[in-house]
């Protein structure tokens, strides 16, 4: 397939904004604003765009629940937290094509009626905020941000918020909280950001990766955008590919590329010449696949179809030398160590399973232990204001559904048989 | 006490949002820049120029993990990634390499007060595992021979 998304990276001042000129960059937002903004939402619509955070909700839908009422402040919120362990894929745009970036959000925001929006960036990513930063300053020395852009009349302000080490503040409320100045705390949800969101303003809150397909929706048609990929999940899906694979690395391949040929034609392969054991298809909180599940087309329906989830498209790979024990156990830490304390279930369920996986993994697990994990997931599943602690949950229920086995015997064995 | 040159970029910063509050993360930031570290006196000054509460300010310190509150750290602040796709590569094993090389544990500072060894979750570069972070730069594709370079090089 011909790069879209990634078609700058790695080609030379790819990070300048005349770079991007010279490639054609910026003419879709002077295309854009020949259109009215509900040409555009329709056009994103029509494209079968969906949100590449993970939600997949349709991108054209949730623009077009912003209110039309020209009085009322609205934003657009740029999710650039990137923090779903297996994912690497949103650092490469910002670091290698920031203007892609800047022109998608400038589009968004002339059709959802935003006249501030901010790039919320992890904060481990200075490099990339810099990067965005410079970028930002070179759009609006050309005019593409400030007043009267294209002499549409709109104006549009953007700015980075750089986040300082919250795994949560990649959940759209918690994220606003943030950008307010607080806790990174989810909040309930109905009202939902398109009503109520930033500074309790309608809001959109897109991904990276969903807001660089915008400007090629906008140049090439939503028609091209429909012609890659199944008819319900179109358009082109950058895959990140990590762990026991020999090529580990970012794709750019059609949604519903298998999982087979992600891993062993674009990743080379598992490495070291051992056998495939398991895949986590979408981030941590994706619950693991095994090999009969590899052909399973990488999409946000087939996945779902089989129990798990697309997420941010963060495939970690496991060869037979895994301990699926020790692998709860890592991932479940993380949730752990990232719950932000505001729902019990979280803060003291995932807490107590770390605590069980632990002693399990070290060999000092207790008859009954299994059993404990499973009532805990019953009990925690659902009962949340965010998904975090299901994201837990989930991946823990996907391993003991494979692998049952391998923690019954580290209670009976106190070790691994991996 | 805040410089001058604090208080003016805190200013700066107020105008990007609609309200004085947003700016409370990137004025920490630009403080621990300056400083390496947030004091309770240095975030009772932020919220003052923000004209908001100061446990307003603490909140936020100790919410976010990348704030050192009244906690100095070394000039070198190596953090380790224990995450899955790290692990999966030997990030442990690294980790242990590393507290040899270092003569300390993680959560350590070296005693000439140089390099402070920190385990993180997930720092978004798994297809470069194992990986660090020391201060603002990534380091990846890490080995044992590499990492003593790079910590032997450390100023």
């Amino acid at each position: 397939m011909e790069k879209t998304l990634l078609k700058n990276v790695g080609k030379p001042d790819s990070l300048t904004i005349g770079a991007y000129l010279a490639g054609g960059g910026y003419k879709a937002a002077e295309d854009a604003f020949k259109m009215t903004p509900d040409e555009l939402i329709q056009r994103i619509k029509d494209s079968g765009l969906r949100g590449r955070g993970g939600a997949g909700f349709s991108t054209g839908l949730k623009w077009s629940f912003i209110p039309k009422d020209p009085t009322l402040a609205k934003y657009l919120c740029c999710n650039a937290d990137e923090g779903e362990p297996g994912t690497f894929k949103d650092r490469v745009i910002m670091e290698n094509d920031p203007h892609l970036l800047i022109e998608g959000m400038i589009i968004t925001s002339y059709a959802i009626g935003a006249g501030a929006a901010y790039i919320y960036i992890r904060g481990e990513f200075a490099r990339s905020a810099k990067i965005l930063e410079q970028a930002i300053l070179e759009a609006y020395a050309k005019g593409y941000l400030g007043g009267n852009i294209f002499g549409s009349g709109f104006s549009l302000d953007m700015h980075v918020h750089r986040g300082f080490g919250a795994y949560i503040c990649g959940e759209e409320t918690a994220l606003l909280e943030s950008i307010e100045g607080l806790r990174g705390q989810p909040r309930k949800k109905p009202p939902f950001p398109a009503l109520s969101g930033l500074y309790a303003k309608p809001t959109v809150i897109n991904n990276v990766e969903t807001l660089a397909c915008v400007p090629f929706i906008i140049s090439k048609g939503a028609d091209w955008f429909k012609t890659i990929g199944p008819e319900k999940s179109p358009g082109p899906k950058l895959y990140c590919v990590s762990g026991h694979v020999n090529k580990p690395g970012i794709f750019e391949l059609p949604m519903g590329t298998s999982l087979r040929e992600i891993i062993y034609n674009h990743a080379g392969g598992v490495r070291h010449g051992k056998k495939f054991k398991a895949v986590i298809p979408g981030g941590v909180s994706a619950p693991l696949l095994i090999e009969k599940d590899l052909d399973t087309p990488m999409d946000f329906d087939s996945l779902a179809q089989k129990g798990t989830m697309l997420g941010s498209g963060g495939i970690i790979v496991m060869d037979e030398t895994t301990c699926m024990v020790k692998t709860a156990y890592i991932i479940n830490r993380f949730f752990s160590h990232e719950s932000c304390g505001k729902c019990t279930p979280c803060r003291e369920g995932t807490t107590w399973m770390t605590k069980i996986l632990r002693r399990l993994e070290s060999g000092t697990g207790r008859q009954g232990d299994v059993e404990l994990l499973e009532d805990l997931c019953g009990n925690i599943f659902g009962r949340t204001f965010c998904p975090l602690s299901d994201g837990a949950v989930m991946a823990l229920r996907g391993a003991l559904k494979n692998f049952r086995e391998e923690f019954v015997y580290h209670v009976e064995h106190k070790k691994c048989m991996a | 006490m805040l410089s001058a040159n604090l208080i003016e970029e805190i200013k700066k910063i107020q105008a990007r949002y609609h309200s004085k509050k947003s700016a409370c993360m990137a004025a920490m930031q630009s403080v621990q820049r300056e400083k390496g570290f947030l004091s309770k006196d240095d975030m009772t000054d932020v919220a003052r120029l923000l004209e908001i509460e100061p446990v307003e300010v603490e909140e936020v310190g100790a919410f976010y993990t990348m704030y050192n509150v009244e906690k100095p750290v070394g000039r070198n602040h190596v953090q380790v990634c224990r995450n899955l796709s790290c692990s999966l590569l030997g990030a442990e094993h690294l980790v242990r390499h590393m507290e040899k090389v270092l003569g300390i544990k993680t959560g350590q500072t070296t005693k000439d007060g140089k390099v402070t060894l920190s385990l993180v979750e997930c720092l978004g570069s798994c297809g470069t595992a194992p990986m660090m972070q020391i201060n603002d730069d990534y380091y990846e594709n890490l080995t044992e021979e590499k990492v003593t370079v790079i910590l032997k090089g450390l100023k």
